[in-house]
């Protein structure tokens, strides 16, 4: 569980037998070091120091600031999309359809590219498609009760399948300066615009997932559905939103990564639903719902783009990298299981 | 499960009629598509899938899911290919074993970590499907093995013929058999069923659960173990990214056959017809001269029909409030006696 509201240090702790009622809501646990140490943000920010450290100790140039600021271009958009996506499975849903949304987001922009619209009209262009997508899972996980894996399994291959439909075997490319400038551009020439981006949509989602009224409904509904409707919430409503939401983030992706790379392929963006996806579970959200932070997913983005980032420095190829994630995975989420319950099902 | 009552066989009598439709449509536009050389072409095709699906659908029905087949599948096979590639004179049989039993050791370890460590099957199947995607590479250095490094019979032995129909076929109809048996008329795949409806019901009768997911996943990469030498063997050619992406193809065949999601339902019937439903529309495009590049749209709008039918279909079964027991000895979740 998150620790987002501060207990006032005034209330004393009440027992059972003194509140005089059936029913009691426990105080939220008074801060100490051990409740700190044991969270799964602190081992997470010591598994990036550590990885840090080593890589700083094994790899001359990896301090280098230039380098280590050219290094966040590699997740800032999947960074971006995981944000999202950490919200969607905090309520319990799931969006494998990002990827094919971001293809057919950066495809559309392409078209109106040909067509003539201005440079500057291509972001709500790519936006305009996300929310588009986002609206059509919402709508079909919703309106017809439908469980969100399967619709966004069958819409990825929607998705991907009409902008390789308009792509064919071709691409788009010649992209105007503008996207350039976002995509690959710097702020003070030295932090890059996307990296910029990015912390400042982590900074509005932990603002609205941990301090608004918003953010503690999306929890409530990931504990337990039911009840947060009996209580009022309008739950589908919630997740309605929410997938819009990940469609926009995964259109504002399309449009930085389009201006990164210049160009729209038919395999742009492959099997990136499954790194954002990554992304937030290390980060400690949990699948089942209802658990996990953005402070979480943004120590887990940065690891994993340390680690990457070291790789390369290493001249190791990036399909080792496949197997670093997925080991993290594994031994993170399998690792509290053996510690703690010892006990196994049989 | 009811073989003979047709009125709980109406989804896959609607998937098997819409098949039918399908095929005879394109015959019409396109006479070659009928003959029986390509109709017999399309089984062939199709069975790789088929026998993935129906290993998947015993995962899907106890609530879980295999994202790491396709992985499993690419390793499998990678070690096949490399091992008859440096052992020119090692027996055909002994290489199928290796690849069938490093595919059920791969799904062993998912079966361990959903089973015993009681770990989410999704995220635990998104970790293997990441690491053994990257062991092929490791394996093969990222090098091709490609059909000339192989022995002429580990390439010629899944087109061969016996008795007219390629052994692909073959191995797929006993696949079928088997699933059938096991998903049906075994207590280890009752118990599969007991364990997706309820799963505290099903621990509470005594159902070993581990021990049962363990071996259902253990399936699970037996079949993609055995596909992995099968595709590498049919195509002549092993590299790291081979059936990229193919686990969604196969769950997608599972929820086209009406296997529920979130457990509990399904049949053998439904996956195979599933699986022949999306080999059909991939065999049938590039005859009634539509862009490949169309198929994947193709598939994610059937998927989309397929969960919208199925839906209202439970909505409608909700309706009825008391439903009769008295015929129903077949019932998914019978007493573990």
């Amino acid at each position: 569980m998150t620790a987002t509201t501060k207990t006032p240090e005034t209330t004393p702790p009440q027992t059972p037998a003194a509140s005089g009622s059936r029913y009691t809501i426990l105080d939220q646990p008074r801060f100490g070091i051990k409740g700190v140490l044991g969270k799964w943000e602190t081992l997470l920010a010591l598994l990036l120091l550590l990885v840090f450290i080593v890589n700083g100790a094994l790899l001359p140039h990896f301090l280098d600031p230039y380098n280590l600021a050219d290094g966040t271009f590699n997740f800032s958009e999947k960074a971006l999309i995981a944000l999202p996506m950490a919200l969607l499975i905090i309520c319990r849903e799931i969006d494998i359809s990002v990827a094919g949304i971001l293809a057919l987001s950066s495809v559309a922009m392409g078209l109106a590219m040909n067509a003539g619209f201005p440079p500057a009209s291509l972001l709500f262009v790519a936006l305009a498609t996300g929310i588009a997508c986002g609206t059509l899972n919402g709508v079909l996980v919703t309106r017809f009760g439908l469980p969100a894996i399967v619709v966004t399994i069958g819409t990825v291959s929607l998705f991907r399948g009409l902008a390789s439909v308009v792509l064919g075997d071709k691409a788009f490319t010649g992209y105007p300066q503008l996207m350039t400038d976002w995509g690959q551009g710097y702020f003070l020439d030295f932090i890059p615009r996307e990296f910029v981006i990015l912390l400042v949509f982590a900074a509005i989602f932990a603002f609205v997932l941990h301090a608004t009224r918003w953010g503690r409904r999306i929890y409530a509904i990931g504990n337990n559905p039911i009840a947060a409707r009996f209580s009022g919430i309008e739950v589908d409503r919630y997740r309605l939103v929410l997938f819009m939401l990940t469609g926009a983030m995964a259109g504002l992706a399309a449009f930085l990564l389009t201006g990164r790379i210049g160009s729209t392929r038919p395999n742009i963006a492959m099997g990136w639903e499954l790194e954002a996806i990554t992304m937030v579970i290390l980060g400690g959200v949990s699948i089942a719902g209802g658990a996990g932070t953005i402070g979480g997913v943004m120590l887990a983005v940065l690891t994993l783009g340390t680690v990457t980032y070291g790789l390369s420095m290493a001249n190791i190829p990036g399909i080792y990298m496949t197997i670093v994630i997925g080991l993290l995975l594994l031994v993170t989420i399998a690792l509290p299981r053996l510690l703690r319950g010892r006990k196994v099902a049989k | 499960m009811n073989a003979f009552n047709l009125k709980s066989m109406k989804r896959e009598l609607l998937l098997a009629g819409s098949i039918v439709v399908l095929i005879v449509g394109v015959g019409l536009r396109a006479p070659v598509f009928v003959t029986g050389a390509s109709l017999a072409n399309l089984l062939t095709d199709s069975t790789l899938l088929i026998m993935l699906a129906l290993a998947q659908m015993l995962v899907i029905v106890t609530r879980g899911v295999d994202l790491s087949v396709a992985s499993n599948l690419a390793l499998s096979g990678m070690a096949a290919a490399l091992l008859a590639a440096h052992n020119p004179g090692l027996p055909l049989p002994a290489i199928v074993l290796a690849a069938a039993a490093l595919g059920l050791v791969l799904g062993l370890v998912n079966g361990y970590l959903i089973g015993y460590l009681d770990l989410p099957a999704i995220v635990v199947t998104l970790g293997t499907m990441s690491v053994y995607r990257g062991l092929v590479f490791v394996l093969s250095g990222g090098a091709w093995v490609s059909s000339h490094q192989m022995p002429a019979d580990f390439i010629a032995f899944p087109l061969a013929r016996l008795l007219g129909v390629t052994h692909l076929v073959w191995i797929a109809a006993l696949a079928v058999l088997a699933a059938w048996y096991l998903a049906g008329h075994s207590r280890f795949g009752r118990d599969l069923f007991a364990i997706g409806n309820a799963p505290s019901s099903a621990r509470y009768v005594g159902i070993p659960m581990a021990k049962r997911l363990l071996w259902t996943y253990g399936i699970s990469g037996l079949v993609a173990g055995l596909c992995g030498y099968l595709w590498v063997a049919r195509y002549a050619v092993a590299y790291t990214e081979i059936a990229y992406g193919f686990e969604f193809t196969v769950i997608a065949a599972c929820v086209i056959g009406g296997i529920n999601i979130a457990g509990g339902t399904g049949s053998v019937f439904g996956a195979v017809l599933g699986a022949l439903f999306l080999a059909v529309i991939g065999n049938a495009l590039p005859v009634v001269k539509v862009s490949p590049f169309w198929q994947s749209a193709l598939t994610g709008a059937v998927i989309l029909v397929a969960v919208l039918i199925n839906a209202r279909d439970r909505k409608k079964e909700g309706r009825q409030i008391l439903p009769l027991h008295l015929d129903n000895h077949h019932s998914p979740v019978r007493s573990a006696a």
